[in-house]
């Protein structure tokens, strides 16, 4: 398989005030369709960094990034927010559910920017809910629902628009082991049966056993080699 | 609409801070409909209830004062006038000080100037032959339950009788009815014959309070105004003509300038609103931020956003305001159906068309203004910064 993500001398730096901070030098990494990556690293590394940029949630300050041969590091906020829509779905470590919507409206959501009917915007979030295990509890808002079950409403959202890439943020960071063990699994299963390839950020030298490849950063660089990240 | 449910859900967040928001919209919208109705009740009793073809003619010092009944002749041969009557103010209240309505003694031909009020010919006609007759309108006399053959009493507050007696007795020989709405609170007149008033008044006589005159040719109202205040000049009865509209905007000018003081008071009220509702939203938005900035990761533009935070605004203004002046509504109906006979008009109108499109637009505007700088903010936010926290 090819190569799903293409990243060339990517840097990020910030400024905050008189102070320039570089939080990523250069980076280099090839990600293949249908892989499971892995992204550790001490904090302050340049996990999320990377992570944000591969999502397109912030431009790198130098570098190109493709994406399925797009270039998104080029395109501006509104078409990058549209690319966002139909090609990345997001996992955070909070889940991020919004709060005063039930389980079903919370997936529905990256549906309203389709031109779906109310119809098929309710089939598709009820089949992403049973996708991942909570089809009994569609009408339950997120304080009615366990961390694990709030994870896994987070992930239905971030598959319901079916996008080729998923980016999870420290997934299971907020979990008991055995719900981590359950998301990871989900998260395996929605790689290997479903083919979505998976960039993910973690601490948990357990849950990077979950993907194919396993990446390091270190302020700011890769530690290994990007053809680690090779399927 | 897609997003309504969105909306909806974003402003019933904190469904107890947006309750006491929307009781002050609906406190707001609520007095902006019960005033406003006021405003269009006193802005229609100085246009149009005039007649375009009307002058009144009153003592130049102050319309209270009398003119010679003298006049009227000489009135009716000017040139330009095509017919003149005259009227009297009575001010009798019927059995308390509190049920008070105007009451005027007035020439035979005074419903001929008046085609607006409509008066059966048989009716007219009693009026004519009975000295003591009196004609009142459908209004008042529904809310006295008076009917035709009736013996009505009322008490004297000026004009006592040459007995000394303050009580005059009437007979009701006829009722008039008024098809305009807005011309509606003019039912609530109570008409006595002239001829009979003056001969009986223990003082005054000979003198009348206003002259009507009807005009052959309306667009030379100014020329006969001034050849008819001509005719008292320099004399101790000098006199002012005008139109009936201006008569009557000035007659409404002494209670006060309506217009103004219900524009003051709404002004501090929207004021006020803008404030708090607009303090409400920045609170909303500013507790929502991590929300907005998921919406955006998940692809909303910016634009979008803008738009989410400005309808969840001019909602909850248009749904406290629609239901204020839904509430305002109902009270002014159940003024109008209390008191049919206050005031030389009726003291309100129905709160219609003209108020609630009104209405309207001030809640969008208010929504739009207060929703401003909290949807710029969720709109400018970056999805890093707001997801992390800074």
């Amino acid at each position: 398989m090819g190569a799903l993500v293409e990243i060339r001398n990517l840097s990020k730096v910030y400024e905050r005030g008189k102070e320039r901070i570089e939080v990523l030098h250069h980076v280099n990494l090839d990600i293949e369709q249908g892989g499971f990556v892995a992204l550790m690293g001490p904090s302050g590394s340049g996990k999320t960094t990377l992570l944000n940029l591969i999502g397109g949630l912030d431009s790198p300050s130098e570098g190109t990034l493709s994406v399925a041969g797009r270039r998104i590091e080029r395109l501006g906020e509104d078409a990058l927010a549209r690319w966002r829509a139909s090609n990345v779905g997001f996992v955070f470590q909070f889940y991020n559910l919004l709060p005063m919507l039930t389980a079903q409206k919370n997936v529905e959501l990256p549906l309203l920017l389709t031109r779906l009917s109310a119809a098929q915007r309710k089939r598709k979030a009820t089949i992403a809910l049973q996708l991942v295990g909570l089809g009994n509890r569609a009408q339950h808002k997120p304080s009615e629902l366990s961390g694990g079950q709030q994870q896994r409403v987070a992930i239905a959202r971030a598959l319901v628009s079916d996008p080729t890439l998923l980016v999870c943020d420290e997934p299971t960071g907020d979990l008991d082991r055995q719900s981590a063990t359950d998301i990871l699994t989900l998260l395996q299963q929605l790689n290997r049966d479903h083919g979505k390839t998976i960039v993910m950020v973690t601490h948990d030298p357990k849950a990077a056993e979950y993907a194919s490849h396993t990446l390091h950063l270190d302020k700011g660089s890769l530690v290994e080699t990007p053809e680690l990240a090779h399927a | 609409m897609k997003y309504l449910s969105l909306v909806w859900a974003a402003l019933f967040r904190r469904k107890t801070r947006t309750f006491f928001t929307l009781l002050s919209v609906l406190a707001a919208f609520l007095l902006f409909g019960l005033l406003d109705s006021v405003r269009t009740a006193f802005a229609v009793a100085s246009n149009s209830v005039a007649a375009a073809d009307r002058l009144i003619t009153v003592s130049k010092i102050s319309f209270t004062l009398s003119l010679p009944k003298s006049l009227y002749t000489r009135i009716q041969t000017e040139p330009g006038v095509a017919d003149v009557t005259y009227a009297n103010w009575f001010g009798g209240i019927y059995q308390d000080p509190k049920n008070f309505f105007p009451s005027m003694a007035v020439a035979d031909n005074y419903f001929d100037l008046h085609p607006e009020w409509q008066l059966p010919g048989e009716q007219r006609k009693a009026f004519h032959d009975m000295r003591t007759g009196a004609v009142v309108g459908a209004s008042l006399a529904e809310k006295y339950h008076w009917k035709i053959g009736d013996k009505i009493p009322l008490q004297a507050t000026m004009f006592p009788q040459k007995d000394r007696s303050n009580v005059w007795t009437f007979d009701l020989v006829g009722i008039y009815h008024v098809d305009d709405p807005n011309l509606r609170g003019q039912e609530s007149n109570f008409f006595i014959n002239w001829d009979y008033f003056d001969e009986a008044r223990s003082l005054g006589n000979g003198t009348v309070g206003w002259y009507v005159v009807k005009l052959a040719d309306r667009n030379r109202a100014d020329q006969v105004a001034g050849e008819i205040d001509a005719l008292s000049g320099d004399s101790d009865h000098e006199t002012k003509t005008q139109s009936e509209q201006a008569f009557t905007a000035a007659l409404m000018g002494q209670f006060a300038d309506v217009g103004l003081i219900v524009g003051a008071i709404m002004g501090a009220v929207f004021f006020t609103l803008v404030l708090l509702t607009g303090n409400t939203m920045a609170q909303a938005v500013r507790e929502r931020i991590p929300e907005l900035a998921v919406l955006k990761t998940l692809g909303f533009t910016n634009r979008t956003v803008l738009a989410l935070v400005l309808s969840e605004s001019v909602l909850l203004l248009v749904l406290g305001g629609a239901v204020g002046l839904g509430i305002a509504g109902l009270i002014v109906d159940a003024v109008r159906t209390s008191l049919p006979a206050m005031g030389p008009t009726a003291p309100m109108v129905p709160v219609g068309v003209a108020i609630w499109l009104q209405g309207l637009g001030l809640m969008i505007l208010v929504g739009l203004i207060v929703g401003a700088l909290p949807a710029v903010r969720g709109m400018r936010l970056r999805i890093v910064d707001a997801l992390s926290g800074r």
